[in-house]
């Protein structure tokens, strides 16, 4: 065999061997038994003196052709065994991108704040900004002002907590609606005879047996809007503009005469039933309507004591309850869920 | 309160009016029915099938072949031939062998459903045909009970005289019953014929005055003394009318079954004629009666005729009622006195002793009017409710007082067979004075926003007993019908004009006005904030009751130790349980109570509330709308149970401890811009562990405590055991510090330069707050250190007894250059001079 059938007979051999050089091992062996400095490639460049001279230039660029060959195939093979080697890596490194995450505690707030929140927002809409009165209050503006004298058969719509005060000193009671805030409101601007758009949060209380249905603190939303001009109508329109922000558009209407002490003329406000749509069912008790305010025009005994002259002056209120539209919308059953603060029952909010 | 259809249509014609449509329209008008019910028409609980169950005259009564007990009765239904129908009942049974009778009764015809009549409460059974020892029975004559109209099987029901044969039962006896929930102190609509007035005023019908004219069918006419009692008002501010009329002679029984059918469908039980008319007439007309046993009422002295008397308790008064209890009586209550003294509350109840009996022969009948408040007053006083007091309280017209008594009497008259003296007793000190309203038609617009025209208006006045006279167009005097009390407003008469008229009926609008001047409530926005921050970190918001157990204070405190609070407590004088009897002075006991309860079933609870606690700082003063009570909002955390929840790999589950709820607080200060201006130093707290409690100063003022709660505290609110840190805050004083801070800040300067970082150890005394060391750094190191982050924390042999070193990573940078060694090397000789001098810090060397 002569030395250039060696070489290529090397070089084939050479070239074999790398494509069963499996990983980085296997490849270093490879380089160092065929192009190592006692590589058998590079032990066939050493041959080159051996043959008679005018070989040598061909053979020696023979040579240095194989050798730049395996040297580019050694590297695109290092390539590759390099690229596999890190898909085993990450292969082998999968995980169960099912499992939960690391846990990050949650907070939540109050079912009634959000409430409260949305109803702000809307009423802010129209003007209205938020007035607060106080919860422990003066026997006067919970029900004189309001024009609820003692004993006044009115009075039976509301069962009061009373206040333990000393004998002879003004009562005291805890507000059994927001209305006591319409006198608020009105002396506060009445100094500047200004016109009036508030509403009035707030907790109320009730002297009542605590039930699924009823509990003795709640929460209200009074309104009050004050004006040159302001009708039974307007009051009306406000509560449709209401009804639709706060339950979706295309909400109804339906207005009932009632009564009320501090509003002249009274009515009640209903909407159809959010659940059935207005055909009945158990939720609205088959009516297919739903109270969502009592309201009515500010009786002007009431302007009068808020400030405010009833021959120039008009104006309406409302108020509602905070918990019974969230009772509905999340048909919640028991009432005593709100303030009561069970976790399992706040948290889905 | 309850009002049968066929009793309306007596003074208004309803017949054609579905009863839907009456009872919505009626809703809308402020008469809100509650609930229909349906007696023997389709939709009833037993319907009455009108082919089945007809009216049919019973012709005779003859004995049944082969049972002693019971009878066979010819009946007429109205068909071709006359039926025979077997039966057992008592008042039939003694008309055995006897014909030419002609009682109308009820009969159902095999097929019809019937409640059964001995089976306990009500069960409906199909009516069979049956052979009856012998005899075929296809039919039968009914029971109260088995048409539903009782809940005990009595006699058969007759039905009047004048009752068609073979007509449908339901164009008889069928109804429907609308109930009312009528809201407002409305004594007109507490009664039928009120309810017929509305009625005929929406629906614009007639309305007939036969109730009230009684007195002329009678001729009834009044004296102030009549012949039979002599009548005083003493207290004329209590008892404005008191009329008294005679009926001799009357023979006590039941009242007929039409009566008793009104009065049950009404909801009330007949008892017999003279209570049921009593009773019938305050339905009817809404004017309460009562009636005395005319030989019980005694004379002021022997010889004398028997005297009524009604006038003011004398203190300590006493008398039975009716309900069998002895009252006693304070001095502004009305008592109805004879002779003797009293013989019954007036307005309110009876006494027991001139009760109708059975043996009664002559009726006194009173129909009198009482001051509603003291009415109102005397009932919750003496906690006696009944149906006059409940009525009285209401309102009643005084003008009613004669006209339901004469109603009465000539009802006693046709049904109890007695006869009425013909002068009644009136006397009238308080008879009102006509109150005329001055009214202007343009006012329904004004304050409705409708044009409703004026001789619509007029057509409304009028349809409720108002009377309109006009002296212009724009100039009315509307006279206010006595029954109306509570009229005495233009705005009274709008609202009149606009529910008869229908609010249905009104446009949508907006308030079309100038804006009011527009704020921002700065404290409601804050507060909101607050809620935001906490939520973000974690925290679960609740909104806890204000009522709170007043023990709950005490147990606030560890032993030995008494909270101090800003106020004096209020505590209720009512309350509904001992556990709600006082108005909360902290939000702890509700947030304590909250986590003991959620951690019975959750392990881990991250709560806090912003609300506002409520004491008593001085005497309230009404004129200035002034409660004497402050009502400050407070925040308040509380965290319990393991830092972190279970996982698949491990987690820290270790309990949840100060530095916890430090690590919350620290990051809502930073939100507050506070987190650099908060002081804090060791607390000493009476709800708080004495080593785990910090107190929080902000620019010198208290912003509250926070540490790991007392273990007996946690004890004392049956708290698992395990650490519970918490915090309350005074929520005004942070959120003004806030304010303030918010208002000075100014952005810091934000460097390009390189920082340069090295760690410095410095030994001090171990009770040195690490905060005041830190604060020191950067004190001395001012204004190129700018950060002294505290990274570790040594005790032990190496720093000496007593000692502690804390490492402090310390970052120099400046806002103008790239600091050097030297730059550095100079600020920490600095700082090292400061600690040694202010506290005894000593370097410690690696
Ligand atoms: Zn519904």
């Amino acid at each position: 065999m002569t030395l250039f059938e060696a070489l290529e007979q090397v070089y084939n051999e050479a070239q074999a061997a790398l494509e069963l050089a499996g990983d980085s091992a296997g490849l270093e062996a490879w380089y160092a038994a065929y192009l190592g400095r006692k590589g058998t490639v590079t032990l066939q460049t050493r041959a080159v003196g051996q043959l008679p001279k005018d070989e040598r230039p061909a053979f020696g660029q023979r040579v240095n052709e194989v050798k730049q060959a395996l040297e580019e195939a050694y590297a695109a093979r290092a390539e590759a065994i390099k690229q596999a080697e890190m898909l085993r890596t990450l292969e082998s490194g999968a995980i169960d991108i099912t499992l939960p995450g690391r846990p990050v505690p949650q907070g939540h707030l109050h079912l009634t704040t959000r409430t409260l929140r949305q109803i702000y927002d809307i009423f802010a809409m129209m003007g209205f900004e938020v007035f607060e009165a106080p919860d422990v209050e003066l026997e006067a503006y919970n029900f004189d002002l309001l024009n609820i004298p003692d004993y006044h058969p009115a009075r039976d719509m509301w069962d009061t907590f009373w206040v333990q005060t000393p004998p002879g000193e003004p009562r005291l009671l805890l507000r059994t609606h927001t209305s006591p805030g319409q006198i608020r409101a009105m002396r506060e601007r009445a100094t500047h005879q200004e016109p009036i758009r508030v509403i009035l949060p707030g907790k109320c209380y009730r002297y009542e047996q605590i039930t699924a249905r009823s509990e003795h603190q709640f929460y209200q939303l009074e309104g009050l809007a004050v004006g040159r001009g302001i009708t039974l109508t307007d009051l009306i329109g406000t509560m449709h503009q209401f009804a639709e922000l706060f339950y979706g558009t295309g909400r109804k209407i339906r207005v009932r005469s009632s009564y009320f002490p501090f509003t002249e003329p009274s009515v009640e406000v209903d909407t159809n039933c959010i659940l059935c749509g207005g055909g009945g069912c158990g939720v609205c008790k088959y009516t297919g309507w739903l109270e969502i305010a009592g309201a009515g025009m500010v009786h002007p005994v009431v302007l009068q004591n808020g400030g405010y002259d009833p021959a120039e002056w008009s104006g309406f209120a409302f108020g509602m309850g905070i918990e019974r539209p969230s009772m509905m919308k999340y048909d919640v059953s028991d009432i005593r869920l709100y303030y009561g603060n069970d976790l399992r029952f706040l948290r889905q909010f | 309160m309850r009002v049968p259809l066929s009793w309306l249509n007596d003074y208004v014609d309803v017949k054609n009016i579905p009863v839907q449509e009456l009872a919505n329209r009626l809703t809308l008008a402020g008469m809100e029915v509650e609930a229909i019910e349906t007696i023997g028409y389709p939709g009833a609980e037993l319907p009455w099938d009108p082919k089945l169950i007809t009216t049919a005259e019973v012709l005779s009564v003859g004995p049944h072949p082969d049972a002693d007990r019971l009878v066979l009765v010819e009946v007429d239904y109205g068909g071709p031939e006359h039926e025979i129908a077997v039966t057992g009942a008592p008042s039939l049974y003694a008309l055995k062998g006897q014909s030419d009778l002609h009682l109308k009764v009820a009969f159902a015809w095999e097929g019809s459903l019937l409640y059964d009549g001995h089976a306990e409460g009500f069960v409906q059974r199909k009516l069979k045909a049956t052979k009856v020892r012998g005899v075929l029975s296809r039919a039968m004559v009914c029971s109260q009970k088995e048409l539903g109209l009782a809940d005990v099987h009595g006699d058969i029901i007759y039905l009047p005289s004048d009752t068609p044969v073979g007509v449908p039962l339901t164009e008889v006896l069928g109804d429907y019953v609308l109930d009312f929930e009528i809201k407002g102190p409305f004594g007109h609509l507490q009664c039928v014929y009120g309810i017929a007035r509305e009625v005929a005023a929406i629906f614009g019908r007639p309305l007939k005055r036969t109730p009230l004219e009684a007195a002329i069918r009678l001729g009834l006419t009044t004296v102030e003394q009549p012949e039979a009692v002599e009548l005083e008002i003493a207290d004329p501010d209590l008892c404005p009318r008191y009329t008294a009329t005679m009926i001799r002679g009357v023979s006590i029984g039941p009242s007929p079954l039409w009566m008793q059918l009104r009065l049950q469908r009404a909801g009330m039980r007949p008892i017999n004629n003279i209570v049921d008319i009593t009773n019938y007439v305050m339905l009817e007309l809404g004017q309460p009666l009562h009636a005395f046993d005319y030989a019980q009422i005694r004379p002021r002295s022997a010889g004398s005729k028997p005297a009524i008397i009604v006038r003011r308790a004398l203190p300590g008064e006493q008398m039975a009622t009716l309900d069998g209890e002895l009252r006693t009586f304070d001095g502004d209550m009305c008592l109805i006195t004879d002779g003797g003294g009293p013989v019954g509350v007036g307005g309110v109840m009876g006494g027991l002793d001139s009760e109708v009996k059975d043996t009664t022969r002559d009726i006194l009948l009173e129909a009198a009017n009482f001051f509603f408040l003291n009415i109102r007053r005397t009932t919750q006083l003496l906690k006696i409710s009944s149906e006059a007091g409940s009525r009285f309280g209401k309102r009643v017209d005084s003008e009613l007082a004669l006209i339901a008594g004469a109603r009465a009497a000539e009802l006693m008259r046709e049904l109890a067979g007695g006869v009425v003296d013909s002068i009644a007793g009136d006397r009238y000190p308080g008879k009102p004075a006509p109150f005329p309203v001055a009214y202007c038609p343009a006012m329904a617009d004004s304050i409705l926003g409708v044009i409703i025209p004026a001789e619509e208006q007029r057509r409304i006045l009028t349809a409720l007993e108002f009377s309109v006279r006009d002296n212009g167009p724009e100039d009315w005097e509307v006279l206010v019908p006595s029954y109306r009390l509570d009229v005495r407003h233009p705005v009274d008469l709008v609202e009149e004009i606009g529910r008869i008229y229908g609010y249905d009926r009104f446009p949508h609008t907006l308030i079309d006005e100038p804006l009011p001047p527009l704020r921002h409530n700065v404290p409601l926005e804050e507060e909101e904030r607050v809620r935001d921050w906490l939520v973000g970190l974690g925290l679960d918001e609740i909104i806890s009751y204000s009522l709170i157990d007043p023990a709950d204070e005490p147990r606030l405190a560890s032993p030995g130790t008494a909270l101090t609070f800003a106020g004096e407590a209020i505590p209720l004088r009512n309350s509904l349980s001992p556990e709600r009897s006082q108005m909360r002075r902290s939000l702890l006991p509700g947030l304590l109570r909250t986590a003991r309860n959620n951690l019975r079933f959750l392990e881990r609870v991250a709560l806090f509330e912003v609300g506002r606690v409520h004491y008593r700082l001085a005497t309230p003063n009404p004129a200035a709308g002034e409660t004497g009570v402050a009502e400050p909002r407070r925040v308040a955390m509380a965290l319990a149970g393991p830092r972190q929840g279970r996982w698949f790999e491990a987690t820290d589950r270790s309990a949840l401890d100060y530095f916890d709820l430090k690590g919350i607080v620290e990051a809502f200060l930073e939100r507050l811009a506070l987190l650099d201006k908060a002081q804090w130093e060791r607390g000493a707290h009476p709800s708080f562990h004495p080593g785990r409690c910090a107190r929080v100063t902000v620019e010198g003022r208290e912003i509250g405590y926070l540490g790991e709660l007392h273990p007996l505290v946690c004890e004392a609110f049956d708290l698992p055991v395990q650490p519970v840190v918490a915090l309350e805050w005074d929520l005004e004083a942070l959120l003004d510090a806030a304010r303030a801070a918010e208002g000075g800040k100014h952005v810091g300067m934000i460097s390009a330069y390189p920082p340069v970082h090295e760690d410095l150890a410095l030994i001090v005394d171990a009770g040195t707050p690490a905060l005041d060391v830190q604060r020191a750094i950067l004190q001395a190191g001012l204004p190129l250190v700018t950060r002294a982050l505290l990274f570790d924390i040594y005790q032990g042999p190496q720093v000496g007894e007593g000692k502690k070193s804390l490492a402090f990573a310390l970052t120099y940078q400046s806002p103008g250059k790239a600091l050097d060694e030297s730059d550095v090397e100079k600020l920490r000789m600095r700082i090292i001079k400061v600690v040694e001098k202010q506290l005894g810090a000593k370097v410690r060397r690696a």
